[in-house]
This record gives C-alpha cells, structure tokens and sequence, in this order.
C-alpha cells in the first residue's frame, strides 16, 4: 500500500497569535510546527504501516524551511518526504495551494491520500477536499478512525453529536482529525537518519497538469481583508453529580452570574 | 570553533524536551514523595530509544553521538533529577562498558535488549569500605572450573534492584608489587538478575533522586559462566576507571539539567512574585543573581558538550582520553547545580522550603551530583594529577 500524507508547516498558536502592522501573521515571532490534524494524519498513516506494511511519503507546500517538518515526519518513521516549493506559488489560497498539491500528486503513485482537516492558521478545512476534487477521488472527511477492509477503508467520520461510518473503495483521500490518535515522538536515531536523508524538491516545473492561472498570489481568488485571532471558548467545567445535586449546582451557577 | 547546534541536535533536544514536559514532569514530584521507580516512563523511554541513544544500530540502538545522549539526560534532568540518573547510569555505566569492552558475542547477547528498554543496566563497584580507594574492595571472584565464584557485596547501587544486567568489579588475583607490597588486581564481570546467590539488600532512603533505586546487592557463592567476564582478567580497574570517566559525562549532564531547570522555574517565579508593589524581578539583587546563574550553567554547559565531545572522538577509534574533560565537567556541573539550586531556594522565598516547588526538590537532588561517580575532590585528584604529572 502507497499512503501520501499533506502536512503544512504552521506557526505555532498556543502561546496567542502574533500579527504584523499591516494584519498579516508576524510567522518570525512564532515557532513553526507541524500542523497537529496532518500530524495526527501522518499518525494514522504510520499505524497503518505499523499494521498492514506500507510506503509513507509525506507532502508538503512551502518556504524552503517547511522541510523541517517532512525531517520530522521522516524521524517519527514517514519513507519519504517531498518538498515543493517555487516563489511563482508563493501567497497561495486554498484554490491554489490544491492545486499545487494536485499537481504534485500526480507525479506519485498512491492508494490513499491523507490531509489534515484543516490548519490552525487558515482553518478552512478546504485543501483536502479541493484536492480530491482536482484528482477525481473519492473524499472521507473528519476522520476518527480508519480501518482497511481489502481495497477499500472504512472511516468514522466525525460529527458535533454523531459519527457517521462510511466506506470507500482505494484510492481515496482522508482528512484527519487532531483527536484521531495521538502521534507517536521521533526516535533519536530517526532524527539522525532523517537529516542524513534526501528530501526531494519540486518546483512549478514539476507540477503535472496544472495551469500557471490557478497558481501563486495570482490564482488566488481569495483575497483577505483583514485577520484576527479566533475567540476561544472556556475550558468549560465537568462535574460529576446526581440529578438533584446537578440542579442545585447549576441553579446555583446560574444565580451566581446573574442569569436568574 | 562553532557553538551553535546543527538542526539534527536542535530536533533532536526538542523531542527530549517535548518528552520530559509531557511525560516526566507531571510525575517527578509524585517520584520524589513516594520514592517510585518510573517504571512506566522508563518503559516508554526505552521504546522511544532514550535508553540506548549512543549504542550502535547494528547492536539495536539509535546510532546517535555521545552529544543526544548528553542532550537526552540533560532535558530530563530539567524536570526530574530521578529520570536523568536512570538513563544514565543504564547508558553509560552498563551499556558502554559493554560496548567498549565486550567480545562481539557479549555485545550481541546484551546489547538489544538494553537498547530498548527491555533491560535496565546497572554498574557495581562501591562497597562499604570501598569508595574512592578502590584497593578497599572486598568483593572476590575465583575461578572454578568453566565457572567464576563471587562473594561479597556492593552498596549504593544506582537501578540496583530494578536493572536485569550488571557489570561488577571483583577482585580475581593479588600480586606483589616492586616494593613487596600487596595489591589487588581486579576484573569486570557481567552478572544477570537471578543467578543463584545473587540477591539484594537493602534499599537506601536518600536525601534526592529518591525515586531511583539505590540498592546494595550482595553476591554469595554466586558461580556465573567463565565467558561472564569483560574485557581482560586483571584489567577490571583501567576498565571501571573509564566507565566512571564516561559516567562522568552522563552526571555532569544531570548536574547541568537541574541547574537549568531551576534557573527557568527562578526566572518566571522572580517575576510573579510581587513585593514592594512590584516583581520581584526589578530588585536588583534579584537581576544580579539571576546573571550569575545563567552565566555559570552556560559554562558549565559548555565544559560538558566539551566532554562529549571529546568522548564523540574515541568512539569514532580516535585514540584520545577524555578523562580531564569528563572530570572538570563533572566538577564544576555539579558545583554549579548545587550553588544555584540552593540560589534558586533562596530566590523562592519561604516558597522555594515548601515540597509542592520544583526548586526544593531540585536542590535535594543537586547534591548527589558532587558525590557520586567520584566526589568533587575526586574529580580534582584527577584533573591535578594531569597538571602534575
């Protein structure tokens, strides 16, 4: 089995989002890491090899630096990492980005594809279904859990309340949830080896079948107005009561904030 | 000359220290309270190769240099002075003498097994009347037909009870020297958990690392295979003198890590705690302090990746003593983790004497440091001896 997975090189948010003057991301004062639903992608990925024996290439679009994380994919066991990267495919949206990565892909051999559901600086959840779209495949996205049953996966797809099981004949593409799994750590001999490795690097001139019109800042139809960082919401509380208490306890919560 | 890391040893400290924030350091107050050998950690190490880091990948390990290893103790000792002993008396006291000294059988045999985690390794030489003077051990092996007989005891056993391989320093001959005078020569043995008369005494209550096992192990007509020995019969003491050296290196590296832990805990506690209406990271005393700890640990870091180096270069077959190096990073890692964790004490406050701080149990554990694997005064012996000679 051939498995593909798309990472992308993000700066890191848990520490708060940091912008420049002009609203862009300041991406220098923020440590770059790998996207944690493609990690948890790769993970599954590696599972995968783990269980049934497989060939992991890993993917990525971006700044020469991006390389970092297809050295840390191959650390935690990924075969291959292949880098593309041109400054024609630099300022790219998710309409491009796709396409960049559909144009990639067709040079590989591959019986499941397997993105992130969304990065956390963009969080559009949009490149991994684009891509499907661009390579004519079959798309299972919110990915819980996948299993291989023959030439086809069958994946729990994730919702707010249920999940749905679905199954899909190979090649396919999966977008992955960071609550997927929870990725293994790189082995200090895998740093090594990774480092000593060769990453293969691509540029517009070796993307199959795309056009230079959906490419880059100039094949972006997306065009942002402005950026900010999300609201998050509370931790929230959880508290273990009988029924009875529960009331009291809320009631009491509810009286404390002034709600009633 | 270059300081800077390359990007395989920035990746490389960044996984140890991603490990020792997720999975050391939620425990290492439990470990110190309880006395609690992390087994589960060290399991978990094991399958992740921190316990065989330095071991060559034809013998199961991670091919890494000398450097990950030093990496490796240091960002755990960060957050737990117990992991950090563990791994390195595992690597450095069992692992490489084996290494080094072992025939190819005995490397195949224990090597893999060590490497991952399956076994835990432990080193024997000190005994209650034995420390620093060597010609103090009792601990006897005599030859008896395809068989080596010991008896004795050893103390102060770092991984005693919970390691699986040993290498122990016996006494196997006595010979006169030129002066006519008596002296002991000593051969290396590996020696497995479970062999008839091998059994373990007590356990030691410690003032810090008290989540490491610390064991006296006791060897009563306990007969192992003739082909047990490592290395040379009669060449057991340059053997122990250079896994110490190598040892050395290892605590130095523990000694850097609680240095620097407590300096980051002091760092961001000095500027929350408020008094006089402001932190008290704007006094002064408080910034000057701060300045003399981060420029002795960047010293003492930079005196111990100096070490493995040097080590780096032996392994690689070139033919060079790393001993002074190990030794001076030893001495002053260890000096440095003690001034500034009890700095890091005093900086707290009332705080820094509360168990529920870092620093506190940072400072019980820094003290070990300039005793075991050779005292400071040892280590001076040996730089001195090289400046005297």
């Amino acid at each position: 089995m051939k498995i593909v997975v798309c990472v992308k090189q993000v700066p890191d948010t848990k520490g708060g989002v940091k912008f420049n003057p002009d609203g862009t991301l300041d991406r220098g004062a923020m440590l770059a890491i790998m996207n944690p639903d493609d990690k948890a992608g790769l993970e599954a990925a590696l599972r995968l090899k783990d269980e049934y024996g497989a060939e992991v290439t890993v993917l990525t679009m971006g700044l020469p630096k991006a390389e970092e994380v297809l050295r840390e994919a191959m650390a935690m066991g990924a075969d291959k990492g292949i880098l593309v990267t041109d400054r024609v495919l630099g300022g790219a949206d998710t309409w491009a980005t796709s396409t960049t990565l559909a144009g990639a892909l067709r040079n590989l051999e591959y019986d499941l594809i397997i993105t992130g559901r969304q990065a956390i600086d963009g969080d559009t959840a949009q490149v991994g279904p684009q891509i499907s779209e661009h390579l004519d495949l079959p798309v299972i996205s919110y990915a819980k859990d996948i299993k291989i049953e023959g030439d086809s996966v069958v994946v729990e797809r994730q919702y707010d309340d249920r999940y749905h099981i679905l199954k899909a004949k190979m090649p396919c593409l999966i977008t992955a949830l960071s609550e997927l799994n929870e990725p293994r750590y790189m082995t200090p001999g895998g740093i090594f080896d990774a480092y000593d490795a060769e990453i293969t690097v691509w540029g517009r001139k070796d993307l199959k079948d795309v056009d230079d019109a959906n490419l880059g800042l100039a094949g972006s139809p997306t065009k942002i107005a402005k950026a900010s960082d999300k609201v998050r919401k509370g931790a929230g509380e959880k508290v273990e009561l009988d029924a009875d208490e529960s009331v009291a306890y809320i009631m009491g919560k509810l009286k404390e904030k002034h709600v009633i | 000359m270059d300081f800077t890391l390359s990007k395989k040893h920035e990746m490389a400290r960044q996984l140890f220290k991603d490990f020792a924030e997720t999975e050391v350091k939620p425990l290492a107050q439990e470990v110190d309270e309880t006395e609690h050998f992390p087994m589960d950690t060290v399991k978990k190490m094991g399958q992740y190769g921190f316990m065989g880091i330095p071991i060559p990948k034809e013998y199961g390990g991670q091919g890494c240099d000398i450097l990950s290893y030093v990496m490796c103790v240091e960002e755990l000792s960060k957050v737990c002075g117990t992991t950090g002993v563990i791994v390195s008396a595992h690597t450095s006291l069992c692992a490489d003498p084996i290494l080094t000294y072992g025939t190819e059988e005995q490397k195949k045999k224990y090597l893999p097994d060590l490497a991952s985690g399956k076994k835990i390794g432990a080193f024997g030489l000190t005994e209650p009347g034995a420390g620093t003077d060597a010609q103090g051990v009792q601990t006897k092996a005599v030859l008896d037909g395809e068989e080596w007989v010991l008896n004795g005891s050893k103390c102060f056993i770092t991984n005693g009870e919970v390691a699986d391989i040993y290498i122990i320093i016996a006494y196997t001959d006595v010979i006169e020297d030129k002066r006519g005078r008596k002296v002991k020569k000593f051969s290396a043995f590996i020696v497995e958990k479970g062999t008839p008369g091998f059994s373990f005494g007590t356990k030691e209550k410690k003032m810090g690392i008290r989540g490491s096992s610390t064991y006296e192990l006791i060897f009563q007509d306990c007969r192992i295979p003739k082909d047990a020995l490592l290395g040379p019969q009669g060449k057991g003491f340059p053997i122990a003198m250079h896994t110490l050296d190598g040892g050395r290196i290892g605590i130095a590296s523990q000694a850097l890590g609680l240095a620097e832990g407590a300096l980051e805990r002091t760092i961001e506690y000095t500027k929350e705690r408020k008094q006089f209406g402001r932190s008290i990271s704007a006094q002064q005393n408080t910034q000057f302090q701060l300045a003399d700890m981060a420029t002795k640990v960047e010293a003492a870091k930079n005196l111990v990746y100096k070490a493995a180096m040097k080590k780096q270069q032996f392994a690689e077959g070139q033919k060079v003593s790393y001993s002074v190096e190990a030794a001076m990073a030893k001495l002053y890692a260890a000096e440095v983790a003690m001034e500034v964790t009890t700095k890091a004490v005093q900086l707290h406050g009332g705080y820094g004497y509360i168990r529920e701080y870092d620093v506190e149990r940072m400072m019980r554990d820094a003290k070990i440091t300039e005793i075991y694997e050779g005292t400071s005064e040892v280590q001076r012996m040996v730089i001195s001896g090289s400046l005297l000679k």
